[in-house]
């Protein structure tokens, strides 16, 4: 099974890009990922400064440049994973969430292939 | 919540993250008890005791910091009581007037307490791929073992897998670490001079969980996506242990793009779509993505010639083309020619053929369709019955494809497939009209839809 996971800090985005040791240790989780052969994809974000927010509200678009109001919880990273269950999913995001530091990941299963 | 429900949360909440480690772990734990203790049984044996120990402390004292870590020293101690047992066990004997026997020792020295727990746990993952895949072992040997030692499956998951009573499987595993053993098979990496052998016996065990996963051959689904997941992630998993083997990473390439259309190969109601006929929109573009760079890096590896490299080009051509029309078929054609050359067969010969129908025209195909028809191993392959009668409807001769489709139709042992192809027999007997099947199958176990 495939899941999303979509990581959210609790403290405010900077425009600091991460520590030496946080890149380090980042660097070491995902090289265990793949040697597990669970990671399929993992990205981080840039600041919501550089991003902007599209929406539709009857029929009509507007956009909204970021950064974006909220001062925190907001999206930072994904990661995409195959895993054989939810437990290993979420052992997984536990080995995350210890090097990225305080803060949520929503662990989302994906629509998979029919049958079985 | 009462107290009861409180701790009855904790209690499942632990038993899910022994599960997780498990899934996680177990290959690496039996890996190092491998190494240790050089015996397939007892390293298992251990590392069972290791969960079962998990599952009765981790809901009281909290899951640890290092649950692999955790696993590894409880197995260890276990091991080492048993080693004084059976030391206990040996002076009696030896009271007796026994001669020691020479593994114990051997054991005893693997067994000792201080082996660093930091040693490379890559190759000892990598000698237990290999004694899993050792060419001493039938095939089924090879790929239950791989699945339970590598894998993680438990027995009954394996059989349920393949759709086999437990107690063959089980009695499949018991044989085949028997055999290991008698043969006292090395638990070291193969040397260079017979690594090429030793991957390819490796690598063809993963492919065939994948297509068993992916080509279910016999029950009621025409795919079973647990097993294509588990052949991935040993796949994966392989490449990063020997990153510069080229064929590696085109077996990795080759399941990955076909993985990537899985979403589109069965319909809704569970019947099987064919490539051409599959929505190219929700073939899942990552792991085109995988696949494409994991093929580039096997072709810069210098492998582009391999069997699973040509294979892999060959779903890439499929992959790179957004619609069924764009589709470059003389290219495939080329690459089905070369693989025709290093891995003779009549399945890639078929498959060259319908290559070549789309290629040049179906009268082409038929030509080189029908030159395969007295080949013995074909007799019972409803793949080449069946490439024939897509031909024939083609060329209009619907009489003749009817029949083909029939013929097919009964020598498949997947109900769905079967079905799918009366339904075509049927289309050709009552309104002769032309299909509408662009027709390629594509579904050989070299190169499924």
């Amino acid at each position: 099974m495939r899941v999303l996971c979509l990581y959210r800090p609790q403290k405010p985005e900077t425009n600091a890009p991460p520590s030496q040791e946080e890149m380090g240790a980042m660097g070491k989780l995902i090289g265990d990922m793949q040697k597990a052969g669970v990671l399929l994809a993992a990205e981080g974000c840039l600041p919501t400064s550089k991003g902007v927010r599209v929406r539709v509200d009857g029929g009509k678009y507007s956009t909204t440049d970021g950064p974006f109001p909220e001062t925190k919880e907001l999206i930072a990273g994904f990661c995409m994973m195959q895993v054989k269950n939810m437990a290993e999913a979420v052992e997984w995001t536990k080995r995350f969430l210890a090097v990225v530091g305080e803060g949520e990941s929503e662990v989302r299963l994906l629509h998979d292939a029919p049958a079985a | 919540m009462t107290r009861d429900e409180t701790r009855n949360a904790a209690k499942a909440e632990a038993e899910n993250a022994v599960r997780a480690v498990w899934s996680i772990e177990s290959a690496r734990l039996i890996a190092g008890l491998a190494r240790r203790t050089r015996d397939l049984d007892l390293a298992e044996e251990l590392a069972q005791d290791a969960l079962v120990a998990a599952l009765e402390q981790w809901p009281e004292s909290g899951v640890p910091d290092k649950p692999g870590a955790w696993l590894m020293t409880a197995a260890k101690n276990r091991g080492v009581n048993q080693l004084r047992r059976r030391r206990l066990l040996e002076r009696k004997h030896a009271e007796l007037g026994h001669e020691l026997d020479s593994r114990a020792d051997e054991r005893r020295e693997a067994l000792d307490l201080d082996a660093a727990l930091d040693d490379s746990v890559g190759d000892d993952l990598l000698r237990l791929v290999f004694i899993a895949c050792h060419p001493l072992l039938s095939t089924e040997a090879r790929v239950a073992l791989t699945l339970r030692l590598l894998g993680g499956l438990s027995t009954p998951e394996i059989a349920r897998a393949f759709l086999q009573p437990e107690p063959t499987i089980a009695q499949r595993i018991v044989r085949a670490k028997r055999t290991l053993a008698e043969a006292n098979v090395s638990f070291e990496v193969p040397r260079r001079e017979e690594l090429a052998e030793r991957l390819a016996s490796v690598l063809e065990v993963i492919y065939l969980i994948f297509n068993e996963g992916y080509a279910a051959t016999s029950g009621q689904d025409s795919m079973r996506p647990a097993l294509c997941e588990d052949a991935l992630r040993l796949g994966r998993v392989l490449a990063e242990l020997v990153p510069e083997e080229p064929e590696v990473l085109a077996l990795v390439a080759l399941m990955e793009l076909h993985a990537s259309r899985s979403p589109a190969r069965i319909s809704a109601s569970g019947e099987p779509i064919l490539l051409l006929e599959q929505n190219r929109a929700r073939w899942d573009q990552i792991l085109i993505r995988r696949g494409l760079a994991a093929l580039e890096r096997a072709e810069k590896l210098g492998g582009a010639r391999g069997r699973y490299a040509l294979q892999a080009a060959i779903s890439a051509c499929h992959a790179r083309a957004h619609t069924a029309n764009q589709t470059d078929w003389a290219q495939i054609a080329r690459i089905y020619a070369e693989l025709e050359r290093i891995a003779p067969s009549p399945v890639v010969a078929l498959n060259r053929a319908m290559a070549v129908a789309m290629a040049q025209g179906p009268a082409a195909g038929l030509a080189l369709v029908d030159a395969l028809s007295s080949e013995p191993t074909l007799e019972n392959y409803h793949l080449l019955p069946s490439a024939r009668a897509d031909l024939l409807a083609k060329l209009g001769r619907f009489d003749e494809a009817r029949i083909e489709f029939e013929r097919a139709a009964n020598l498949t042992r997947n109900a769905r497939d079967r079905a799918a192809l009366l339904a075509r027999a049927a289309e050709c007997g009552v309104s002769k009209r032309p299909n509408a099947s662009p027709g390629y199958e594509g579904a050989a176990p070299s190169k499924p839809g």
